[in-house]
């Protein structure tokens, strides 16, 4: 058994298809997709799009967290909060700095739903609004809530930033740097990403179809999720409670194109290898895999190929939950994380949604329906644009 | 952690720093609100087929990234780990615009692509065919820190033998001139100038023939006042087996706002009788700038010299071995980075 | 068509930051992606953009993009023969 180990003691959620761990459950349960068309925002293609939207406004979240109306908090911000104070509770913690805790949160789209707002006209009143535009905003937000004055940073990766925020967390505990560190992402829905993924033709003007031959892009979405990661020595000595373990993790790059994957998923196939690595396991040891999935045709021939190139035709059950959620961009490796301890912890694998026809290159078949079975090992991906690719293994020992 | 080594340290500033012949003589000093950086010419780092769709920053990252590379003679290194605070704000303001003058009509994806944070460090991975750990923090003031960080992390865990750490941040040309609105509001601003540059450093897990500095350990924190601070020094240079005795200079980010009382309360008890330096006014307040200050202290040891136009007082040493550098930016984003000669 | 097709060499160095080209660089049957000029699909993007933008011609498919930016001699006729403005 590896030595310091990293613990999983509490997580936090929320999403297009719930706003706790439970609703989070009950929805992947009972197969409740969060996909519909837009609400919170004024879009020109909201007849062309479907997305994974928090239905809450920000006036209703910001009066969650007991904000004043003056507030200066963005919908990445609001979002990060919610879940992060969760996962805070669920882990018991009354004290938060009597272990050196830290935050690490990643992000994409940061304060931009405010700066599209008043982006060239800002006025005496929304000036104050300028300063939450950077991606690190959203990150003190949620170190203020949570009373953490210790290491706090922010990671933007893409779409794999918070899968490389939760390995950070890991190696920091694991070299002895901090106790109890928060990680996880939060990306709010804004006009700026909407618009800048319309322009790639990458986004499906109907309910997204990972790993189907006839996928046709992605819907987009917005979550935030955190877990609570702490060492062994913590554990035992507030007698915690372990939801499940960090076994593994893996980085790499692709280095092949600025947005999409190379042919043979080289990047990814070198991050689930590493991971496999850390974790000191066979490629067999997997029980499920949480893929990446968003359903574009890049994507997933892309990913594969690389698990192709890792398991020949012997493919471990696998799923993407992006058809539930939409693609949560720089929160979706930390959404996946808590579904992949979900799916540890009542030994479950959650349906690949809207799945018809396998990919001709691939004959690969997703787990379609709620699929019970033991699960030790679950191996979830997040890549990005820019070649960023990350691999997490939790495990339930 | 262990300590790492720094191989090659290069700067692309408002100050004449990417030529490696001079240190910090002839400076500029600046009148306005803006300390745009000098740019070399990018031809000879970047080919015209892939520059024609990149911004300032990403031409200033990949350019200090590559001279860095060349100067540490690494052609590969195992990880890139990039720092950038406000992101590639460019092509961000670029896409924005098209998004408004057109009302999401006939946008096209090059702005919005390059728009992502991390766009440098994967564009370096991709001319370098760099397929290692690779990785972009966007902690504001402590974006480059947090890179160092990681890479002296990945290094102490034997995951990698070499890794290029940088930081890039770039002015762009409209939320800047809101951000400068918003700082003259405030009761005591921001006096330097705002500015943008980028840094880049290769560094390694022993030490090698062009080693000449070592990174000892860095901390970054959240929160810090003017009654914590001299503790939280202390607890971190006992962490090194270091006391405030030890060190012979201190670099400190002072920008002139209400904030430096943190820099002075160290300036006027621990760190009184020995160097103390200045830099923002030289690079800008921008970010990554404590990269340039970065920069600077491991110029120092390995020149064994403070240019004057760093110095805050008057004291000399005859040797120096370990500089201490202290950085926040508004009372958040601390960081505490501690250099030692090899 | 010669007009046209001096007007999309001008559009495509513009659109695609061809800094170092000028019109005269682009023969009407040079390969525009690949080996020829180099472009990308990303570039590819940008030209089904201006398709739409000027001529009114909307491509759905970006796959549908591949035969019709060959070289400027066959975009140019596909323009002639789809163009709603």
């Amino acid at each position: 058994m590896p030595k310091n180990r990293v613990a999983i003691t509490g997580m936090g959620i929320i999403s297009s298809i719930g706003t706790t761990v439970e609703a989070n459950l009950h929805a992947l349960l009972n197969s409740q997709k969060g996909i519909a068309p837009i609400v919170n925002i004024n879009t020109r293609h909201k007849n062309e799009i479907k997305v994974g939207e928090v239905l809450q406004t920000n006036a209703e979240l910001a009066k969650s967290l007991h904000l004043n109306e003056n507030h200066n908090y963005s919908r990445t911000a609001l979002l990060g909060c919610i879940a992060a104070q969760q996962a805070v509770k669920h882990a018991n913690i009354d004290t938060i700095d009597a272990f050196r805790t830290g935050l690490i949160s990643a992000t994409s789209v940061g304060g931009m739903d405010l700066t599209e707002k008043h982006f060239q006209n800002y006025n005496a009143e929304s000036l104050k609004l300028i300063n939450s535009h950077h991606a690190a905003d959203s990150t003190e937000k949620i170190a203020a809530l949570l009373g953490i004055t210790d290491f706090t940073s922010t990671i933007s990766t893409a779409c794999s930033s918070a899968a490389n925020a939760i390995m950070l967390g890991a190696r920091l505990i694991k070299s002895g740097q901090l106790d109890r560190v928060i990680v996880g992402g939060t990306d709010g829905l804004a006009k700026f990403t909407i618009n800048g993924f319309k322009t790639l033709m990458i986004l499906s003007d109907t309910d997204c179809t990972p790993f189907d031959a006839n996928r046709k892009g992605l819907n987009l979405g917005e979550a935030a999720a955190y877990l609570v990661l702490e060492s062994d020595a913590v554990v035992k000595q507030d007698n915690k409670t372990v939801l499940g373990y960090l076994a593994g993790y893996g980085n790499a790059n692709d280095a092949f194109h600025q947005t999409a994957s190379s042919e043979n998923g080289e990047g990814a196939f070198l991050a689930m290898s590493k991971a496999l690595k850390v974790a000191e396991l066979n490629p067999e040891d997997i029980n499920y895999i949480n893929a990446h999935g968003t359903a574009t045709p890049n994507n997933d021939l892309s990913e594969g190929k690389a698990i192709k190139r890792i398991y020949g035709d012997s493919v471990p059950d696998f799923s993407s939950t992006k058809a539930f959620t939409g693609h949560t961009l720089a929160a979706a490796g930390a959404i996946e994380a808590v579904y992949s301890i979900l799916a540890l912890q009542n030994d479950v694998m959650f349906p690949n949604l809207n799945f018809k026809t396998a990919i001709p290159e691939l004959s690969m078949v997703p787990i379609t329906e709620v699929t019970k079975k033991p699960l030790n090992y679950v191996l979830s991906n997040s890549f990005g644009f820019g070649g960023n690719c990350s691999t997490l293994i939790f495990s339930k020992n | 952690m262990k300590p790492c080594y720094i191989n090659s340290a290069v700067s692309i500033s408002a100050q004449d720093t990417l030529d490696n012949s001079n240190f910090l003589e002839n400076t500029i000093s600046f009148e306005g609100q803006l300390a745009k950086a000098i740019h070399p010419n990018y031809k000879l780092f970047i080919s015209p087929i892939a520059s024609r769709r990149m911004a300032t920053g990403v031409k200033m990252g990949i350019a200090a990234a590559k001279k860095a590379l060349e100067l540490a003679e690494l052609e590969t290194p195992d990880a890139i780990i990039t720092g950038t605070g406000i992101g590639c704000i460019e092509d961000s303001e670029k896409f924005l615009n098209a998004i408004l003058d057109n009302d999401e009509e006939f946008l096209t994806p090059t702005s919005f692509i390059q728009s992502t944070h991390n766009t440098v460090g994967a564009q370096i991975a991709l001319t370098l065919k760099c397929k290692g750990y690779n990785v972009t923090y966007v902690q504001g003031a402590a974006s480059f820190e947090s890179a160092v960080l990681d890479g002296q992390l990945l290094l102490h865990e034997n995951e990698a033998k070499t890794v290029l750490v940088g930081g890039t941040d770039e002015l762009g040309k409209y939320l800047i001139n809101d951000i400068i609105l918003a700082e003259t509001a405030e009761k005591q601003p921001i006096t330097t100038p705002f500015g943008e540059g980028a840094h880049f450093f290769s560094l390694s897990q022993s030490k090698q023939n062009k080693s000449f500095a070592a990174i000892k350990g860095i901390k970054i924190f959240n929160k810090a006042t003017t009654e914590t601070i001299n503790i939280k020094v202390e607890d971190f240079l006992k962490d090194h087996d270091l006391t405030t005795e030890d060190i012979d200079a201190i670099v400190l980010g002072k920008n002139g706002d209400t904030f430096d009382e943190l820099y002075q309360t160290l300036q006027y008890s621990s760190f009184k009788s020995i160097p103390q330096l200045h830099y923002k006014h030289l690079c800008g307040e921008f970010f990554t700038a404590s990269a340039f200050g970065f920069w600077t202290a491991a110029n120092i040891i390995k020149h064994q010299y403070i240019p004057e136009v760093l110095k805050l007082n008057t004291i000399k040493k005859s040797n120096y071995k370990n500089i201490l550098l202290y950085n926040q930016l508004k009372g958040q984003q601390h960081s505490f980075t501690l250099l030692t000669s090899c | 068509m010669d007009a046209l097709k001096k007007e999309l060499k001008e559009s495509i160095i513009e659109q695609l930051n061809l800094e170092d080209f000028t019109v005269e660089d682009i023969a009407d049957d040079d390969t525009l992606f690949g080996d020829g000029l180099g472009l990308d699909s990303i570039d590819a993007l940008e030209l089904i953009v201006m398709l739409d933008k000027d001529y009114g011609i909307k491509l759905t498919d970006p796959n549908e993009g591949k035969a019709v930016f060959v070289s400027v001699e066959v975009l140019a006729t596909y323009i002639a023969k789809h163009r709603t403005k």
